[in-house]
């Protein structure tokens, strides 16, 4: 293993962490939920009364948050690199994965662990498992 | 008020998906490629969530409602069932392809990036085939409710 030290960024990363910790802290103390993304994009899928707007709400927020940075001048707009059939394949994967799983990276990786919770703890080291194998499949094992 | 904490709460959460490298799925595969030249930043994003979720969740487990009067929802589910596991490992199978997850696929597609309106459009379907799947899949045991994570 070599450690990338030119894209190794300890305090942007931990800043960041300490960010979406405190958007977790505001939601289940002020609103009584769990920040999980892909439990909030699924559970507003079902058009249940009075428990979609709050989601749409929130949703709404992460599609703001690049406009937010951009007018500080802080915005650093990401590339995806991945090809169209990869990018479906991949968001298939990762909606049923993430519902069948019951919670996502922010759900499980997140929250559940913050929780000390055993399933999020299995899920969390499964779903980065199942992440490094793919990642050493596609780019050291495919011709 | 509910929607306005949840808008303040998305922007956060957003921001800091942004700040810490998560929407940038080319740190996300660096991250997630060990036998590369490995980027541990993204160990720090968890580091730094679970730390200030944690000190969160403990007072929240020791409080009824919320600030707004509402019961806090907590999940119930303990089982480490054969969903969990699977769901998991699909999960992280795509997450490692596009080195994308739920949250930041939506501020990428903030950021008006061509291939987030797609990898969204996949996971909606991907949801919804779930929901699908639930509802005809063989005796599935009933879940008294929906509880993420």
């Amino acid at each position: 293993m070599t450690i990338d030290w030119a894209h190794f960024t300890p305090w942007s990363a931990l800043s960041g962490g300490l960010l979406i910790g405190l958007a977790a802290t505001a939601l289940i103390l002020g609103a009584g939920r769990i920040l999980g993304a892909a439990g909030i994009v699924g559970g507003a899928l079902a058009l249940k009364s009075g428990d979609t707007g709050w989601r749409l709400a929130l949703i709404a927020g992460l599609l703001l948050a690049p406009t937010l940075l951009w007018l500080i001048g802080a915005a650093d707009r990401p590339r995806i690199a991945a090809s169209w059939p990869t990018l479906i394949a991949a968001g298939l994967l990762v909606g049923f994965g993430a519902r069948l799983a019951s919670g996502c990276t922010s759900g499980h990786g997140v929250c559940g662990l913050a929780r000390l919770s055993p399933r999020s703890l299995v899920a969390t080291a499964l779903f980065m498992l199942a992440g490094f194998a793919t990642v050493f499949f596609v780019r050291h094992l495919s011709v | 008020m509910r929607n306005i904490l949840s808008l303040a709460v998305g922007l956060l959460f957003g921001v800091g998906l942004c700040v810490s490298g998560m929407s940038n799925p080319n740190k996300v595969l660096g991250f997630l490629d060990l036998a590369g030249a490995w980027d541990p930043s993204l160990a720090f994003v968890m580091g730094g969530a679970v730390i200030i979720g944690f000190l969160a969740f403990g007072l929240a487990k020791r409080r009824q409602r919320d600030l707004l009067g509402a019961p806090i929802e907590l999940p119930q589910q303990s089982a480490i069932d054969p969903a969990l596991v699977y769901g998991s490992l699909v999960f992280g199978m795509g997450w490692g392809l596009a080195g994308i997850c739920p949250g930041p696929a939506i501020v990428d597609v903030g950021f008006f990036e061509p291939g987030a309106f797609v990898f969204v459009a996949a996971m909606t379907v991907g949801m919804i085939i779930h929901k699908f799947a639930d509802l005809r899949g063989p005796a599935q045991p009933q879940r008294p409710i929906e509880q993420d994570a």
